[in-house]
């Protein structure tokens, strides 16, 4: 009976009871929310248009961040490193075209996704070969990004939206627009979409299907990078990022895998439970309770939708 | 010459069916297993069995218990480590709940604990498949790690929280680790991989494995032609899951001594384990051996290359071109062969047949 | 088929030289060396922390074999192994050095240290955790292989409880105290001593605890402390996790001078991520910072200088986590250097190394004859006691440096220590044939 009155009555008498904590554990859960977001839509991308699971996108926001700030301890002015770091995602999209997926065209999903793995071990590597081990402080100030934090008096306590935080929720809400806009009105994008229906109709119309690869790759880079400044400036980096960016998974699973408005739909509902969970009932069972929270919530939705909240239906045939 | 089948005849369907049916394969397999019971123990030091032998024979246990699940049953799981892990607790509430009972039974019997939560966490794949699937069963990872290091009863209330320090000997004597021999838990080690190879490999020839391949190469179809479904994937969870936790129990006493939960992390165990039944070869027993050696060797090989070519370079360093190297071989190997190394030795056999006098 | 035939190729020569690097690896060194492996990190979740830990004790050891040729004329080998923090790859770092004719271990990592601590009388090699592993093993009767000077966590938690209730004026009941902590062994550690003084003091103790995974992501627990409103939190931190931390104290407007992490939350990297918000952070220590000792000055001039240390920027030379590794190798030098006078041998062995450190007394005169007067409060090992329970004191951030806070708190040692007997007899209990030793 006490416990049933714990896991069910007392968290949303605490809710109510403080509704300026309340109101702080949603706007934590929707940022948090909105990164894995982020996260999530780099995977979908390239899911969509290749049918590979990217297992590297955790570890392409961490290169990202780490060539951002190392390019700036190098001495090179920030706006420049960014500007090189976004060449750098491109070469690294066009390297991956060409060393790993050309030649591993048609094989299983499988061994492609292992490819992946593979691929995260060898940036990791790389990346600290180059700029080092150690974690380093995102540039915040010198990218012109927002420090502080805005308060709000809510009923006695009171409510504080960190400026990063604001800045990360616009820049996400603006790429995912741009994204959008140029899947839906440029040529390329409407390539893309024709490549994500059917490989074989879209190479018969004349789409170069590498091309394709290249740039959605080069844009789930783009997300990487902005991933990787925007949670760089709420911790700090270094690879422990890349555990934060396993997240995501639950995000695809509940969102599907081919679906753009399912990753921000699923990461803004993951974020904002396992923020709520972990708050108001994770204490109950000795906390931390986070790390898989995710995954059941998934697992729920997965068990009445297999196929995601926007998936496409699965039609099976024999 | 030495690879011929030729005139060797099979009069009875018993004969036509045995694992090996081959005579050479019967001569190299027996050749091997004196080589690995009798050779190694004499011959290696401390360093090789207990960095290179013990956990390659672990690791090959565990990838075969994935390969099951994976390579014929067709379930992609990354929750490897998880039963590996309950394996691991298990073993450790029952050497001490039953002090008296032998550490093997102990051993044999945690992999059961395994296997009954395979079976909870594989539920999910009578509704999900592929990705989605494997993303699924890392619910069952998260979720375990996090038991073990939040129920204190796991670990009998120690204060590190770690599990350790089982003192067992078998014929009287000392075998967990760190109190027996190398030699010895090495015996120990290869005696039960190889007693559960053993199984396995009648396991996958026989009516279940069959019933594994037909869900793995389409589930409808195998439901249409009579298998049924949950009964198939639950019992290849429970098989594999046994395994991992069989592996998970031996790597905690007769070669780490002692472990914290991050020793079956996602990093540590499920990936890795992963890696060595695909670069080993899915769907092949050998392979699993194959794959498990080469991800274990690998790393020591980069560590001990630079020295070996009289330049020093520092650790740190040695560490990060290692993971490029891990990566990129991991890659390479997929190109060149994505069936793994099972495939390579296939090939080999086919060339061997016809050596030296190829057409 | 010509790349499977390829691929063989490579897999057969890959075996063969594996072959050939294995032979030739584990390969003792010349007779006339101390050899000392170093099991550091400089990869990884905890490179952060790691990485200048391993700077300081590399530093000062190539820097006595640089100005003096050595300990007692003998030179050191130094060999670095990459352990990433991990247990497996620890186990396999310690097994590919015993052999060489190791001295010391220093696992820096709870987790190696606990997987060692069994491991050290088999092999009869001594574990050096400087200030962290196993609390128990300070009672050396239980533990005679493993020391933990200058003193346990338990003996720092007390230490800090000290200091919050001087802070206090005296009077702890009724205050809340919150308590965030890395989610593992090592975070795990201190909290048999911190529910046994909430209890005796009446304060009201809450745990945080943070997963490892959710290192990077701490934004729930701060909104616990937020909820529960203690009015002192103290850490312990390690890694990516510290940084963090305190940029999320600040998001919560928690007074940064109520919060105070264990000597290992206490890196120059870890608050000066947080900007102008960590002024006022304080941290446990038990050494200077700063650079501004003759040591100091010897290393940053016969090694850093030099292009000999892995540090590039001679301004990390001195920061506190450098500082705590130059103290670790200060501690093996003047055992290693113990040993040799007592046994009368240049070149010792592990069991000489045992008794140097259990048998080490760094007095004050000492400490300025190798140039660190005033570095650390004197140190003393004995046969029972392998922590020593020595005092140590609070520093705080001020934004460039750190800055001491406090006098030296010697722990709570008679409470402590009864503490410390009854965990290294429930250690020892349920180990058949565990060795112990006999104090005078």
């Amino acid at each position: 009976m006490e416990l049933a009155h714990k896991i069910f009555v007392a968290p949303f008498w605490e809710m109510s009871g403080a509704p300026d904590l309340f109101l702080q554990v949603l706007w934590e859960g929707f940022v948090a929310g909105t990164l894995y977001s982020l996260i999530a839509l780099g995977f979908v991308l390239i899911f969509k248009a290749s049918g590979v699971f990217n297992f590297a996108q955790g570890i392409m926001v961490v290169f990202g961040a780490l060539s951002l700030v190392g390019l700036h301890q190098l001495g090179v002015p920030a706006w420049v490193a960014l500007a090189l770091c976004i060449g750098i995602m491109f070469v690294l999209a066009w390297t991956v075209e060409r060393v790993v997926l050309r030649p591993l065209v048609n094989q299983p999903d499988i061994i492609l996704f292992m490819a992946t793995i593979g691929l995260s071990s060898f940036l990791i590597g790389l990346g600290e070969f180059i700029f080092g081990g150690e974690p380093k402080t995102m540039i915040t100030a010198e990218l012109g990004l927002p420090s502080g934090a805005i308060d709000f008096a809510v009923a006695g306590g009171f409510v504080s939206l960190q400026k990063i935080d604001i800045a990360a929720a616009v820049m996400s809400a603006v790429l995912v627009t741009v994204l959008a806009v140029f899947f839906h009105k440029t040529r390329i994008g409407r390539a893309l979409r024709a490549v994500a229906d059917d490989h074989q109709a879209a190479m018969s119309v004349g789409i170069t299907l590498q091309q394709i690869w290249v740039i959605v790759w080069f844009a789930a880079g783009i997300v990487a990078l902005a991933t990787g400044i925007m949670w760089g400036a709420r911790s700090d980096v270094s690879f422990a990022l890349e555990i934060v960016a396993l997240k995501a998974l639950p995000v695809l699973i509940l969102g599907g895998f081919t679906s753009i408005p399912g990753a921000i739909v699923g990461g803004l509902i993951i974020g904002i439970t396992e923020k709520l969970a972990e708050f108001y009932w994770g204490p109950l069972v000795g906390g931390s309770i986070e790390t898989w929270i995710p995954y059941f919530i998934a697992l729920l939705f997965l068990w009445f939708r297999p196929q995601g909240l926007f998936g496409e239906k699965i039609i099976e045939r024999v | 010459m030495f690879y011929r089948e030729a005139g060797q005849f099979k009069t009875d369907y018993r004969s036509d069916m045995a694992v090996f049916p081959i005579l050479q394969d019967r001569i190299a397999i027996g050749a091997i297993l004196a080589l690995m019971f009798i050779v190694v123990p004499l011959v290696a030091n401390d360093f090789w069995l207990n960095t290179i032998f013990i956990p390659t024979l672990i690791f090959s246990l565990a990838a075969i218990g994935l390969n099951i699940l994976t390579g014929y049953c067709g379930q992609l799981s990354l929750g490897t480590g998880g039963f590996m892990g309950v394996g691991a607790y298990s073993c450790y509430k029952l050497t001490s709940i039953f002090p008296d009972v032998n550490i093997i039974i102990h051993i044999l019997a945690s992999g059961f604990f395994a296997a009954g939560v395979g079976v909870i966490f594989g539920i999910p794949s009578l509704r999900i498949k592929g990705f989605y699937l494997a993303v699924a069963t890392l619910a069952s990872q998260f979720f375990l790690e996090w038991s073990f290091g939040r129920i204190p009863w796991l670990y009998n209330y120690n204060d590190s929280g770690a599990i350790d320090g089982v003192n067992r000997s078998l014929f009287g004597i000392a075998l967990t680790e760190p109190y027996g021999t190398p030699a010895f838990q090495y015996l120990v080690v290869l005696s039960i991989v190889v007693f559960l190879t053993w199984i396995a490999s009648n396991l996958v020839r026989g009516r279940y494995g069959r019933a594994w391949m037909a869900v793995r190469d389409m589930d409808i179809a195998a439901e249409l032609i009579g298998i049924k479904l949950l009964r198939t994937k639950l019992l290849a969870f429970a098989i594999s899951s046994y395994y991992a936790g069989v592996a998970g129990a031996m790597m905690v006493f007769l070669s780490l001594g002692s472990a914290e939960v991050e020793v079956f992390d996602i990093f540590n165990a499920s990936f890795p384990i992963l890696f060595m039944v695909i670069i080993g070869g899915l769907g092949s027993l050998i392979g699993s051996f194959m794959g498990a050696a080469f991800i274990t060797v690998l790393p020591i090989l980069i560590r001990g290359a630079p020295s070996l070519f009289g330049f020093e370079i520092h650790a740190a360093t040695g560490e990060h071109v290692q993971l490029m190297m891990v990566g990129g071989l991991i890659i390479f190997f997929l190109i060149v062969e994505p069936h793994g190394l099972a495939r390579l030795w296939q090939i080999a056999k086919q060339k061997l047949r016809l050596w030296p006098f190829p057409y | 088929m010509k790349l499977a035939k390829l691929t063989l190729g490579i897999a057969v020569g890959a075996m063969a030289s594996t072959g050939i690097a294995m032979t030739s690896a584990p390969g003792a060194y010349a007779a006339e060396t101390l050899y000392i492996p170093l099991l550091t990190y400089r990869t990884g979740a905890y490179a952060g922390s790691g990485t200048p830990v391993a700077n300081g004790m590399h530093d000062y050891l190539t820097m006595l074999n640089e100005r003096d040729g050595g300990i007692g004329g003998i030179k050191i080998t130094i060999e670095e192994c990459e352990t990433g923090y991990k247990a497996s790859k620890g186990v396999e770092c310690y097994e590919s050095t015993k052999g060489k004719g190791a001295l010391v271990y220093n696992p820096y990592s709870t987790g190696i240290t606990l997987q060692l601590i069994p491991k050290a009388p088999e092999d009869k090699i001594p574990v050096l955790s400087m200030g962290y592993g196993l609390s128990a093993a300070a009672v050396g009767e239980k533990f005679p292989w493993t020391f933990n000077a200058p003193a346990t966590y338990w003996g720092q938690a007390s230490a800090i409880i000290k200091y919050i209730k001087a802070q206090e004026k005296g009077a702890l009941k009724g205050k809340k105290i919150g308590f965030i902590y890395l989610d593992v062994g090592y975070g795990r550690e201190p909290l048999p001593i911190f529910e046994a003084l909430s209890k005796e003091m009446g304060f009201t103790f809450i745990k945080i605890p943070v997963a490892g995974k959710e290192m990077q992501n701490q934004s729930s627990q701060w909104l616990q402390v937020r909820k529960h409103r203690p009015d002192w939190m103290i850490m312990w931190g390690w890694g990516s996790m510290n940084p963090t931390a305190i940029k999320e104290a600040a998001k919560i407007k928690f007074p940064m001078d109520k919060f105070i992490g264990v000597w290992w939350s206490g890196g120059d990297d870890d608050a000066r991520p947080a900007g102008k918000a960590a002024i006022g952070y304080k941290s446990v220590n038990f050494h200077g910072t700063g650079a501004n000792y003759p040591a100091m000055q010897d290393i940053i001039k016969h090694v850093v200088s030099k292009g000999k240390s892995q540090v590039k920027d001679v301004s990390k030379v001195g920061e506190n986590l450098y500082n705590r590794g130059v103290m670790n190798s200060v501690v093996m030098a003047e055992a290693i250097r113990n040993a040799q006078k007592i046994t009368g041998k240049k070149n010792i062995t592990g069991e000489d190394m045992r008794k140097g450190l259990e048998t080490l007394n760094i007095t004050a005169a000492r400490l300025k004859e190798i140039g660190l007067e005033g570095f650390t409060n004197p140190m003393k090992i004995t046969c029972n006691d392998h922590s020593g329970g020595h005092p140590m004191y609070i520093q705080k951030w001020n934004g460039k440096n750190w800055e001491r806070a406090s006098d030296w708190i010697t722990p709570m040692k008679d409470k402590v220590r009864a503490l410390l007997e009854a965990a290294a007899n429930k250690y020892v209990a349920d180990k058949k044939g565990w060795k112990t030793q006999k104090c005078s």
